[in-house]
């Protein structure tokens, strides 16, 4: 059961797979996160999926997973149907049109807390800058984004690598 | 058919959606406009639901989204078949990617091409984000026409109140299920 997203996961992870478990060091928990967060995906399923082959190998990390997505499952599934059932009444549309704004606002949180970890120099900024630009106006997929985002941060880093 | 674009367009978002839930909102505001399965406002609901309920937003997104999509074909049965055709999707390639490279975690760590390839997808991430944000935030204060008579200022109000609320430093620890109630109240109160 966790709240907001992958990293409201750690603490629990901590006490439940570390102490009580004992599936997995407090280190290689950190390694997990670290490599949840650097490869494709939802940061929290990298991880369910990491201890789960660790400990029980490839059956183990497909059931961790599973068992991490099943609350969401049944929880969403279920919230989804009432929301739909609701959605008529006049002050339900009110609530959420209140809501989407509080949305609007906890997306740009979100956006500048990314910022301090993302943008760390000239090249990042510039591609910040452009990707958000050419995101908005343009309706190309996000996919050709991340590709070039990749491939150019590969270039840039290894070209000028010896300076940096 | 549709479930089966269904699982590829989660699979796409799951493959490329990098760095955390909130990644996943440009490819869904994308499939929002590409498919007509559901609203931009759609949308804006559901990542108030994901950011209120238990577990990874990434995934509450995906059950919802296939939720909304399956019961638009034939009601609760198919929002089923949607919600876990579109969250197996979503996990898929994280899934097959994990169980590959946790056989040669060492070397993987230290590879500094992924490293460096991060260094250019952080803030790539970043922009696309903000992007769909932006996107959000039209349509939430220009419900209708882009014009100063569709102009939401009762949103507008609202959002620069939780924006000065949210950075105060006593508030700044609440929970976003706090923030997202107090608007759904205001919501009501203002007729919003």
């Amino acid at each position: 059961m966790t709240f907001g997203g992958g990293y409201a996961m750690l603490p629990i992870l901590q006490r439940e797979i570390v102490e009580n478990k004992k599936w997995a060091t407090e280190e290689e928990l950190m390694d997990y996160f670290a490599i949840g967060q650097c490869t494709p995906g939802i940061i929290a399923v990298n991880t369910a999926t990491f201890i789960g082959k660790k400990t029980k190998g490839v059956l183990g990390g497909i059931f961790a997973t599973l068992g991490l997505v099943f609350p969401s499952l049944i929880i969403i599934s279920l919230l989804a149907g009432v929301i739909e059932a609701f959605s008529d009444i006049v002050w339900v549309q009110h609530a959420f049109g209140g809501i989407r704004v509080c949305v609007c606002v906890l997306i740009i949180n979100a956006v500048v807390k990314l910022l301090k970890k993302a943008v760390i120099d000239k090249f990042s900024f510039a591609v910040f800058l452009a990707v958000a630009l050419a995101a908005f106006f343009t309706d190309l997929s996000p996919v050709i984004f991340v590709l070039i985002a990749a491939v150019l941060g590969i270039v840039i880093k290894n070209a000028g690598g010896k300076k940096a | 058919m549709i479930f089966l674009k269904l699982f590829f367009e989660f699979f796409k978002t799951g493959l490329f959606a990098v760095g955390g839930g909130m990644a996943t909102i440009p490819f869904l505001y994308e499939l929002a406009d590409s498919t007509g399965w559901f609203t931009r406002n759609d949308l804006a609901n559901m990542i108030a639901v994901s950011e209120s309920t238990p577990g990874p937003i990434g995934v509450n997104m995906a059950t919802y989204v296939g939720f909304i999509t399956g019961s638009n074909i034939a009601g609760i049965p198919t929002a089923i078949l949607g919600a876990v055709t579109a969250t197996l999707g979503l996990i898929m390639p994280a899934v097959i990617i994990i169980l590959i490279i946790a056989s040669f975690l060492k070397s993987f760590r230290d590879n500094k091409y992924l490293d460096s390839a991060f260094y250019g997808l952080r803030p790539a991430s970043t922009g696309l984000i903000t992007a769909a944000g932006l996107s959000v935030a039209v349509t939430v204060i220009f419900p209708q026409t882009v014009s100063l008579a569709g102009f939401n200022w009762k949103g507008f109000i609202l959002a620069a109140v939780l924006i000065v609320l949210m950075n105060i430093k006593k508030l700044k620890k609440l929970h976003p299920i706090v923030f997202i109630a107090a608007s759904a109240v205001a919501g009501v109160v203002f007729s919003m």
